[in-house]
């Protein structure tokens, strides 16, 4: 764990489909100043990752599995995961 | 991720997700019992249709570990509904051919109008909330991601 005294939070993000072809990447690692919401990691990765800027600035998202969003929170070790449209079944 | 697989509530499932061909048998079986007089069955197929533009097989990708969350959340709610239905469900992965299922949903109940009733919220739920991706394959080879809330993003195979 992070031992360091800045109030930053770590978070695991998480592309999948069109999305991870457009970052070229599934997953990244994100640091970010407390307090941050799933909308500061959004815009951190679209600033970090050049492939990142083609993803939406609002993207259907999910924090720990669960559909959140934009405006909550996200706490040290979290995951976020970017969905694209949902289109299954 | 194994944490995620113990929101699963129901030991007898191991998973909500295959990569092989649905069994409907095991999931008829899942649902059956004799104070169930009415069991409707909904199969999810791969299309080709006159909208697809020749799509041999569709390529079905998941973000794994929500899926089996969700689906967890997605039948309690059902079970809340219809607390007497009894409900199995399979999400196919990988590439689907046309005419093979994709997805499978079993609901079964003492009367047939819970039966329907309970089968056709779990296939609208997982249409709004279970988080699985398509790309169509076609036969002149290009792959088109299906984006259900508006136009077929166009890109060519090999990139």
């Amino acid at each position: 764990m992070d031992t360091t005294p800045s109030a930053r939070v770590r978070v695991r993000v998480r592309f999948f489909a069109r999305y991870a072809e457009l970052v070229g990447r599934s997953e990244a690692a994100v640091s970010l100043p407390l307090p941050a919401t799933v909308g500061d990691v959004v815009r951190c990765v679209r600033e970090d990752f050049p492939g990142a800027r083609a993803l939406p600035e609002r993207p259907l998202a999910a924090v720990n599995l669960k559909q959140v969003k934009l405006d909550a929170r996200v706490r040290d070790g979290d995951e976020v995961a970017l969905l694209p449209p949902i289109a299954g079944g | 991720m194994g944490w995620a697989r113990s929101h699963v509530r129901w030991a007898e499932h191991v998973s909500f997700l295959t990569r092989a061909a649905i069994s409907i048998d095991v999931l008829l079986a899942d649902v059956s019992s004799p104070g169930h007089g009415g069991t409707c069955l909904f199969l999810g197929t791969v299309r080709n249709g006159p909208d697809e533009h020749g799509v041999t097989a569709i390529e079905y990708s998941a973000y794994e570990e929500m899926v089996e969350a969700e689906f967890g959340r997605l039948l309690a709610d059902a079970r809340g509904r219809w607390p007497e239905a009894r409900i199995a469900v399979r999400h196919r992965l990988g590439t689907i051919p046309v005419g093979e299922a994709s997805i499978a949903i079993a609901a079964a109940a003492p009367h047939r109008a819970q039966a329907f009733e309970a089968c056709r919220y779990v296939i609208e739920e997982v249409k709004r909330r279970v988080p699985v991706w398509k790309k169509e394959l076609r036969v002149d080879g290009t792959e088109v991601w299906v984006d259900p809330s508006g136009r077929p993003t166009a890109k060519p195979s090999h990139v």
